[in-house]
């Protein structure tokens, strides 16, 4: 009769943080940082249908590198988490604290038990607190660690490199075209410093801001086409429907209408 | 709430967030917390459709007309408890969504909730799945939930929505009401629901065009309101005293907007001047 092989822990829990940082560098990195208005998130993804940064709730947003599976089911889990914690107490109720502690919980459990396979993904939950100077970025790692990001926040493949793109031009309240360019040219700059910096254009972009100039209380909004060329153009902004302007009215329920005058009503369509 | 201490729950998220499922937050609070779902309740037997009925205070009329560029709707501001006055600045018209909005009438603190949940549900569905749902979709989904309060409704405790919304694939607005049972009817041109519905449709019969400007449609739901408060003892007036007016919303393409409360207050003085000289308001042609 064999016996099984021993295999010490400490070469346990480094064959599976070794396993799950293979599957996380393989995939393109992302960038979120700081902007004047509240909190960008830039994604190097050539999909337009399978999206690495996603909404969770009100103000909090969700970004995922790794294994596309394992990261939405979290950003699913999150939603459900948030939704439900709204409906049963109120909106202001949901913190990305709480969540970001749960995702530590489950991934940490994940990493360390023999049972499964470590989940190969790092995220990044951010929040948009009541000024600039409560804005959260947390990173969380395949096994549970959790970081309190200043300014910004890195991972994919070449994390190191990125980062370093973005610590050398990084600035307090960067407008937002200055923002997304310098995420764009850190993302560019993967290869280290020497290698040419590689184009990345609107098809090979996901971008989205978590916005608190928005007048409706969900303050995510996905930056795409037009907007984000005119973005990465230094061009004006064209205007978003969602973004009008005027002061949300204090309803009890969510989400509130902005107020309108009669005469700005757009004409019927011809 | 049950997250967290769920049984099968895993490092701070139930095993249910985690299991590829339905897009639907009635479905997975209905799994995770039933309790915090308004359709919880259950009265038990013995409670009759009065003595339930008489607990809540109950809202009352919902107008809903539509316009070349969207739709419009507007609530009156009164709650009642019987005979009694229980709020005179309530609000009975919210928006659903960026794009759709509903009215309520019936038993006002389940109805409340019920909108409460319709909001949620939406978010979630948009949320989860990256795509809003279609209008008619939303349309059904309020029915289900309609159709889940049957056992309340028929204690006296009904819930009678009208939705309505800017129905992005057609390219205009459209309203659809319900009944008790969860049933769904696509209502054209106008629609008003609640105890001072009948005056209100009168009214709009004879006001409405369907190719009326946006002021005028308003104009013309504000005049249906001031209709079923004349007649309708639960249905309250404009408030000129405390300026508290009814609450009115438009749903376009550009999204849900609330009409400013100055404005309205304006187009109310004026309605309320042309009440004097002719109280039954303003004359349609016979023929």
């Amino acid at each position: 009769m064999s016996s099984p092989f021993y295999v010490a822990p400490e070469q346990q829990m480094k064959d599976r943080a070794d396993f799950a940082r293979k599957g996380i560098g393989r995939g393109r990195s992302v960038v979120v940082l700081h902007y004047a208005d509240g909190i960008v998130f830039v994604a190097e993804n050539r999909s337009q249908a399978l999206h690495k940064v996603g909404e969770i709730y009100d103000r909090i947003g969700f970004a995922a590198v790794g294994r596309y599976n394992e990261f939405d089911t979290l950003r699913q889990a999150g939603i459900r988490y948030a939704d439900l914690r709204g409906y049963s107490y109120d909106r202001t109720d949901v913190t990305a604290r709480g969540l970001a502690n749960a995702y530590a919980q489950l991934l940490g459990g994940i990493f360390s038990s023999g049972g499964e396979k470590p989940y190969e993904v790092e995220i990044i939950v951010a929040e948009l607190g009541a000024s600039a100077q409560d804005d959260q970025i947390y990173r969380l790692t395949y096994d549970g660690s959790i970081g309190d990001e200043e300014h910004f926040a890195v991972m994919g493949g070449s994390a190191e490199a990125i980062a370093e793109v973005v610590r050398s031009g990084y600035a307090d309240a960067l407008d937002l075209a200055a923002a997304v360019q310098l995420a764009v040219h850190a993302l560019g700059s993967d290869g280290g410093p020497g290698t040419p910096v590689r184009e990345l254009g609107v098809d090979a972009l996901e971008v989205a801001v978590l916005d608190r100039t928005r007048a409706l209380p969900r303050k995510f909004r996905r930056v795409a086409g037009p907007r984000l060329a005119a973005v990465l153009g230094g061009q004006p902004v064209p205007a978003d429907a969602g973004g009008v302007s005027g002061q949300p009215d204090a309803s009890t329920t969510s989400p509130a209408a902005p107020g309108v005058a009669l005469t700005d009503l757009p004409s019927p369509p011809a | 709430m049950t997250d967290g201490s769920a049984a099968g729950s895993r490092g701070g998220l139930p095993a249910a967030f985690l299991r590829a499922g339905s897009s639907s937050f009635v479905d997975l609070a209905a799994a995770v917390a039933p309790d915090v779902l308004p359709t919880s309740r259950s009265a038990g037997p013995g409670t009759s459709a009065a003595s339930l009925g008489d607990l809540t205070p109950h809202g009352t009329t919902i107008v809903a007309a539509t316009f070349p560029g969207g739709v419009v709707m507007a609530g009156d501001r009164r709650a009642t408890m019987s005979n009694m006055i229980a709020q005179r600045d309530i609000e009975k018209v919210f928006p659903a969504d960026e794009f759709s909005l509903v009215g309520i009438a019936g038993a006002a603190g389940l109805a409340v909730e019920m909108v409460g949940l319709f909001q949620v549900e939406l978010e979630h569905y948009e949320k989860i799945e990256g795509a809003p749902l279609s209008l008619v979709g939303k349309a059904n989904r309020l029915a289900t939930m309609i159709r889940g309060n049957l056992p309340l409704a028929m204690q006296g405790l009904a819930v009678v929505p009208l939705f309505a919304g800017w129905d992005e694939a057609a390219a205009m607005g459209r309203i659809f009401s319900y009944d008790a049972t969860g049933g769904r009817y696509e209502e054209h041109s106008f629609f008003s629901v609640g105890s001072g519905s009948i005056f209100a449709r009168g009214a709009l019969k004879k006001l409405y065009a369907p190719d009326l400007a946006v002021a005028d449609t308003v104009m013309a739901v504000l005049q249906a309101l001031y209709d079923a408060a004349d007649d309708d003892s639960a249905t309250g007036g404009p408030d000129m005293a405390r300026r508290i007016f009814p609450v009115i919303m438009i749903a376009g393409p550009d999204g849900v907007q609330r009409v400013g409360d100055d404005q309205i207050g304006a187009m109310v003085d004026r309605l309320v001047a042309a009440r004097r000289i002719r109280p039954d308001g303003p004359e349609a042609r016979v023929v």
